[in-house]
């Protein structure tokens, strides 16, 4: 079906991008066969990294022609294998196109290029006394990555997620074509919006080259509170009396104690109080000192009254640090913890979050596993980790499957999808098939088929 | 036991502008926060008052508004603390500033152990509790990383040199300055800043010191005088490696050699 990257592709493509910019054989690095958790691998015939749109249009152009698979790969911190060449062919490294093109302080937008990287992206925004909410956690992720998972974040509670702030997309089509999809405006009712349907495709419908982003004015304080509960239960009830306070916190976060101790290992720092089980992380920002003052207190009363044994005060630059370099370890805290890893990134209404983590630990006791989890609860979205630690490959396999089937049949029943941010790529096409039915994916089927009549992008994705 | 915390309010970001004409920090509109360094030295106080039992107390010297420093303390576990507040106090450079603290404390109370933070993120001096200690004649160690055990009116710690640790002794009354990073520091507890009331903060002025005369406190009283403040030259140099993974990764291994960021073993 499709062809092999021949020597006279190699040429072509070097004519096209230069000779330092094609690497074949001994050059290509092996980290460029997996990514940051999926387990899965496979190392590309060749990588390209590319410079502009007029570039990525010629590589489309000739791999078009010739049938050759092409997967695009931002920084490869993805979860799910999504951008892992499962079928050979191309790799294509987006992070040459680290550019922020410009700012438009009028309409508050800012044009940028696939590879640059949110941290850099936030640290400009800030500069200019903008933001850019979307705040997932790992910073060295691509905007191009972020808009091709719809990644979501820390700040989702308040601002949502990256499909919010995307304006307008410039997309390479399979077949070199260039297109722009949405435009620099708020509102837009102008038919299809094939602009959504680009952002979470894992970059199987087109090549993101350049996006419009949009920001909003840089909030001038903002406070996080630290909230422990004497266990997990009442740490999770507490979460929808929360979003009840009508008070709208940028994050709220849920962190059992097992994680934080990992952190603390993996981290070699101590975290400021370890003394309870669970605990709430919770941040309000704002224009004024007194408003983010008024919205914490009423919550932290309000915290008090429902059973926290206390509230701490997270204000300074120093405190923020101890507290979210912790949050933002849990992942490769939890993976450092044990021999071999995998996640449930599961989405459930937020006033089911305590029956699905509670039935995560169930699960644990019956299949006698390790399933530590932490989460964004306050949108729902959880991440649930099952550990392999001492287990034989073929037990843990089983185990694995068994936890999954059951977590995400679990998360079905509650109303919850696959996947709340971190997307299907590879690993978690059966669980999307599972939740959809076939209707539902026949439909992708066609939409893929439209953009990609050769199915040579990013194949063996999604579904 | 009683252990006082000498603690500092200073600008609540890292990123204060200096104003390029006059050198003043422009402070307005800057919020303020207790110095980062003096937190490791309340943690010390408090790890010290859970293990041996002592009672926490705090000492700043500022403006009215350094109060907020002192309700801080006692939201993290301290007991009461005292302002040291008086217009004829400003100006004070590290001398001026010791003597200020060592006539405070000598009214405010008999404490066995004094603690201060490493140095304070706007004078960056980390003078002032060996100088403190002077004024009170009571012996002081600097760069202490732990306190290990408290015996026979002893203080046993250990402090680092650079690259040693040295574990001594000092007997009590004595004064320690703890290194920044050496534990977590507990955070502020809103259950108390909530029940907080105000006794809990004492200010005290030049006309309740014993030494009442003003040409020895605050600038009258300092042996040095700013002339200028700038703000560091800024080095946004930036190297890219280009050509194999392993190329680039030999290319920056010997940088960071040649920079001395790396010790190569012979
Ligand atoms: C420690 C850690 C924490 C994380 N925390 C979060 C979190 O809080 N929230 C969250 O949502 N995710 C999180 N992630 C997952 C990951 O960072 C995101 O999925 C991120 O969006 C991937 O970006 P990337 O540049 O690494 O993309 P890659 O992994 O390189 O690629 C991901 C997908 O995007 C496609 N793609 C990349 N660039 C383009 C382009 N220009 N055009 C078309 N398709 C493209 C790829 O083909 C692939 O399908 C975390 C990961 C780690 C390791």
């Amino acid at each position: 079906m499709y062809n092999k990257v021949t020597d006279a592709d190699i040429a072509a493509l070097k004519a096209i991008l230069g000779n330092k910019n094609v690497l074949v054989g001994d050059e290509i690095s092996p980290d460029y066969s997996h990514d940051e958790l999926s387990g899965v691998e496979k190392m590309p015939e060749t990588v390209v990294k590319v410079s502009s749109t007029e570039e990525i249009s010629a590589v489309m152009k000739l791999a078009y022609s010739r049938s050759i698979p092409v997967t695009v790969r931002g920084s490869g911190t993805g979860l799910v294998g999504a951008a892992v060449p499962v079928m050979g062919g191309i790799l294509m490294e987006t992070l040459k196109m680290n550019k922020i093109l410009s700012l438009d302080s009028d309409n508050l937008t800012v044009t940028v290029q696939p590879g640059v990287l949110l941290m850099e992206l936030a640290e400009f925004a800030e500069q200019h006394d903008f933001l850019y909410p979307p705040d997932p956690g790992e910073k060295s992720a691509t905007v191009g990555g972020n808009i091709s998972t719809n990644a979501g974040g820390m700040r989702a509670v308040k601002y949502g997620v990256t499909r919010d702030y995307v304006r307008s997309l410039t997309v390479v089509m399979p077949n070199g074509e260039v297109i722009t999809l949405g435009g620099k405006v708020a509102k837009n009712s102008s038919g299809y919006s094939l602009k959504d349907l680009v952002i979470g495709s894992e970059g199987t419908l087109c090549i993101i080259s350049e996006a419009v982003l949009k920001l909003v004015p840089l909030p001038k304080h903002s406070i996080s509170l630290l909230v422990p509960f004497c266990n997990m239960k009442s740490a999770i009830e507490a979460v929808p009396k929360i979003i009840c306070s009508k008070v709208i916190p940028t994050a709220i976060e849920y962190m059992s104690r097992d994680t934080i101790l990992f952190s603390e290992d993996y981290l070699g720092k101590k975290f400021p109080d370890t003394k309870s089980d669970a605990y709430i992380l919770l941040t309000f920002d704002g224009s004024t000192k007194e408003q983010v003052d008024k919205d914490m207190e009423i919550v932290a009363d309000l915290c008090l009254e429902i059973g926290a044994t206390d509230v701490y005060i997270v204000d300074t630059d120093e405190r923020k640090k101890a507290v979210w370099s912790a949050r933002g370890a849990f992942l490769e805290a939890i993976k450092a913890s044990t021999t071999e890893m995998d996640e449930c990134d599961v989405v459930v209404p937020v006033n089911k979050i305590d029956e699905f983590i509670k039935y995560t630990h169930e699960l644990a006791e019956i299949h006698n596993v390790r399933i530590p989890s932490f989460g964004h609860a306050g949108d729902g979205n959880l991440h649930v980790y099952i550990c392999r630690d001492k287990l034989s490959k073929t037990k843990w396999e089983r185990t694995l499957s068994l936890c999954f089937d059951s977590m995400y049949k679990k998360a079905r029943e509650l109303g919850g999808l696959v996947s709340g941010e971190h997307g299907i790529g590879y690993v978690k096409k059966s669980y999307l098939k599972y939740q959809y039915g076939d209707v539902h994916v026949a439909i992708m089927e066609g939409i893929k088929k439209v953009f990609d009549e050769k199915n040579i992008l990013n194949p063996g994705k999604i579904y | 036991m009683k252990i006082l915390v000498c603690v500092k309010q200073v600008p609540g970001s890292s990123n204060v502008e200096v104003d390029p004409v006059t050198g003043v920090l422009k402070r307005n509109g800057v919020l303020s926060k207790i110095n980062p360094y003096d937190l490791y030295a309340i943690e010390t106080a408090l790890f010290i008052s859970e293990k041996f039992g002592a009672e926490v107390e705090s000492i700043t010297m500022g403006p009215p508004q350094a109060k907020d420093v002192i309700l801080e303390t006692v939201c993290m576990g301290a007991s009461r603390g005292t302002v040291l507040s008086d217009r004829r106090f400003a100006g004070a450079d590290v001398l001026s500033t010791a003597h200020t603290l060592s006539h405070g404390i000598k009214i405010s109370g008999k404490y066995d152990i004094i603690i201060c933070g490493k140095q304070t993120t706007d004078g960056d001096t980390a003078q002032v509790g060996a100088e403190l200690a002077e004024y009170l004649g009571i012996p002081n160690v600097s760069n202490v990383i732990s306190v290990n055990d408290i015996r026979e009116n002893k203080l046993y710690l250990t402090a680092g040199l650079d690259d040693k640790t040295v574990s001594l002794s000092i007997t009590m009354p004595c004064l320690i300055s703890v290194e920044g990073d050496i534990n977590t520091p507990r955070l502020p507890s809103y259950k108390i800043k909530r029940s907080l009331n105000d006794d809990v903060v004492r200010f005290l002025s030049l006309d309740d010191f014993n030494d009442k005369n003003a040409e020895r406190f605050g600038l009258n009283g300092s042996a040095t005088q700013v002339e200028r403040i700038f703000p560091p030259e800024k080095n946004d140099t930036k190297i890219t490696f280009d050509g194999d993974y392993k190329n680039q990764a030999s290319n920056l291994y010997s940088l960071l050699v040649s920079k001395k960021m790396l010790e190569v073993e012979k």
